[in-house]
């Protein structure tokens, strides 16, 4: 009899198991940047999300590549909702790329998650209970990057971004921190590479401190000429030049530089020392916040699937804002508008070996929300 | 605004024009003596740079690097022109940019399967870092000095080339009759595979000096690629003189634009939209510079009517 009840109810789980996995399967759609200038953000968004799900049967991904352009990362986002039929769609780097494919995909009932990309519109007014931020608002880290630039008295900032919405959110935040005032304040040309134009101008402008967001590429060329220029300013600036795809291509010019970050590889908590462990040995480099952040995008996924199944929009659009998780930032949750709750660290580029990584030096923003969050109407 | 400070905006407008110059110089003598325009010449641009920096990462030489650009985007210029630009000289121009596109994705993705997506490291040699006092007050980048002096002196030795050497002479020819100088004998193929590797080389001389102070990555040909065309169209195209002067006039615009026309707005403007505004109006000076100067030279400053 004790045999038979066994056995039954091992049917009985196994017959639950399985019909569990059918409504529960999740359908991926990944539109990123893995070709051309800034590939290397996007993969590495890439390689962290298929780390986060490896093995998980339950999620299939179709990966696509946007080629950093708006009109193609709309039409793959077509694509994919209309033909591919896919429950979630992420990936997507750019500001300029999300503003144009967001909206419309979370109008047609589908999640989006976004592991980068968090342009201060889809924070506030153009908010939508469908779309999640895993990264950042584009702010925030400019905000710690001022509330730095006060801790460490600077007074009077110069300050450039590209001209693109990232750009003027990366401007803005800054700007609400920081508590001196401006020597100058520039809009460069995005994608541009040259700055000797805009260095002549801080070395006249009587700054006593330089803070930029150049994203990719562009932050390389920043900091070689900078520092070949012999100006011997203090620089601040987010992770974004500093991650780990580029410290390598600035090279010493970027020694000691502080940059603001949610995510370094040196945080210690369980989650981050296996992900900093399991990246390294699948991939053979070292992660940068981009694969940390699509390895959240991945987990935050993996565990609303465990809640509910995505069909049942209601019970999953809860699940996902419960965010549990455990996140290799440690702490994490997210607020009324879908954002993150988390903090912003203050980090120092050292050399580990020959190696140039980054360390923490100070929690710059505890607990940090974003501005927005009063103007989404949720 | 200073005086000091508006000299060196125009050094900087200066030696931007001449990176651009070993730019369209290749493109422009491609166009004038096959016909052929060709996309691909930014891809040119970025082999030079990852030979350069493949180079200086074997032997630590700067100099050796900037041979090994030259001779890395030769050779990849011998090659391709054999393998396939010479099928396209007969070709429309509708063709001739198709396959050249073409190129541009097979070259892009090539050189990412061979070095990955994260940009290479290389830099400018000891001896050239830092700055160099020019005029009272004036300190200026020694590095962006020697990439004017490189350009001024590759635009001297193409002078004498095209205009004291035999090959000048069958260029020359070449630009004006093709037919004729094939009938008079003269090895046509080999004529237009010395221009193509001659035209490569020198994108890729300007790759490996500029991936120097910005980045070696993929794709960084293209965007200097559209400036280059902008340049050929501004000074006529096949014109090395109409290179070089609108290498110039591109360079310097395009820098003291985007500098001071955000300061010029600032006048009657708030600054945070004055910033904004003058950044992007900046960023288009340069094509309503060619628009303007197509408005009174239909066919460029220097190009044959």
């Amino acid at each position: 009899m004790k045999k038979f009840t066994t056995t039954l109810a091992a049917l009985l789980i196994m017959g639950s198991a399985s019909s569990f996995a059918d409504g529960h399967k999740v359908k991926v759609g990944m539109i990123t940047t893995l070709s051309g200038g800034g590939s290397g953000l996007g993969i590495d968004v890439r390689d962290g999300f298929m780390l986060a799900v490896k093995g998980n049967k339950n999620i299939s991904v179709i990966t696509k590549d946007d080629q950093r352009k708006p009109d193609i990362a709309v039409q793959l986002a077509d694509k994919m909702i209309q033909s591919d039929k896919v429950d979630v769609l992420t990936g997507i780097i750019w500001s300029n790329l999300a503003m144009a494919v967001v909206p419309a995909t979370v109008n047609q009932g589908k999640f989006y998650l976004s592991p980068n990309a968090g342009p201060s519109k889809l924070a506030g007014k153009g908010c939508h209970k469908n779309y999640f931020n895993v990264a950042w608002q584009n702010d925030n880290l400019h905000e710690a990057a001022g509330g730095y630039a006060n801790s460490a008295g600077f007074k009077n900032s110069f300050i450039l971004a590209p001209n693109y919405p990232a750009g003027k959110d990366a401007l803005t935040g800054y700007k609400r921190y920081f508590k001196g005032s401006l020597a100058g304040e520039i809009y460069t040309k995005l994608g541009q590479k040259d700055y000797a134009a805009e260095i002549a101008q801080i070395r006249a402008s009587g700054a006593d401190s330089v803070f930029f967001f150049l994203p990719g590429g562009m932050g390389i060329g920043f900091m070689k000429q900078f520092s070949q220029s012999g100006i011997k300013l203090p620089v601040v600036g987010p992770a974004f030049s500093f991650d780990q795809g580029i410290l390598k291509a600035v090279g010493d010019a970027a020694l000691g530089v502080k940059n603001t970050s949610q995510w370094s590889k040196d945080i210690d908590n369980n989650a981050n020392k296996k992900f900093v462990k399991d990246f390294q040995s699948e991939y053979g480099r070292l992660p940068s916040l981009y694969a940390s952040q699509g390895y959240d995008t991945g987990k935050l996924l993996i565990s609303a699937m465990s809640k509910a199944k995505v069909k049942d929009k209601d019970k999953f659009r809860d699940a996902l804002r419960k965010a549990d998780f455990s996140s290799t930032r440690g702490k994490f949750s997210f607020d009324k508008n879908h954002h993150p709750i988390q903090d912003i660290y203050v980090r120092e580029v050292i050399k580990e070996g020959k190696i140039l990584t980054n360390k923490i030096i100070s929690v710059g923003l505890k607990d940090h929300s974003n501005a927005y969050v009063s103007e989404c109407k949720m | 605004m200073s005086s000091i400070l508006f000299f060196e905006q125009l050094l900087n407008g200066i030696q931007f024009g001449t990176m651009l110059f070993l730019m369209s110089a290749g493109l422009t003598l491609i166009f004038g003596v096959m016909g052929l325009i060709n996309l691909a010449h930014g891809s040119f641009y970025m082999i030079g740079a990852f030979s350069a920096a493949l180079i200086a990462s074997l032997t630590g030489s700067f100099w050796l690097a900037l041979l090994a650009s030259l001779s890395g985007a030769a050779i990849a210029g011998v090659l391709i022109e054999i393998i396939i630009i010479r099928r396209l000289y007969r070709r429309d121009h509708l063709d001739q940019v198709l396959a050249t596109f073409a190129l541009i994705l097979l070259l892009s993705e090539g050189v990412r399967w061979c070095f990955g997506a994260f940009p290479l490291y290389l830099d400018i040699p000891e001896n050239l870092n830092g700055t160099l006092p020019i005029l009272d007050d004036i300190i200026y980048s020694k590095y962006r000095l020697f990439i004017i002096f490189m350009g001024l002196l590759i635009a001297a030795g193409l002078y004498i080339l095209i205009s004291k050497t035999r090959l000048g002479v069958r260029i020359r020819a070449g630009q004006n009759d093709r037919q004729m100088i094939s009938a008079l004998g003269i090895d046509i193929s080999k004529l237009y595979t010395i221009v193509f590797a001659l035209g490569a080389s020198l994108a890729g001389l300007a790759g490996a000096m500029i991936g120097a102070i910005q980045s070696v990555e993929v794709g960084m040909g293209e965007p200097i690629l559209i400036l280059a065309f902008v340049v050929i169209v501004i000074g006529g195209i096949g014109s090395i003189k109409g290179a070089l002067i609108g290498s110039i006039l591109v360079g310097v615009t395009d820098t003291i634009g985007r500098i001071f026309l955000p300061e010029l707005l600032k006048i009657f403007m708030e600054p945070a939209s004055a910033t904004s505004v003058g950044s992007s109006i900046g960023s288009m000076l340069i094509y309503i510079l060619m628009a303007l100067i197509l408005i009174i030279k239909p066919s460029g400053l220097f190009g044959k009517t």
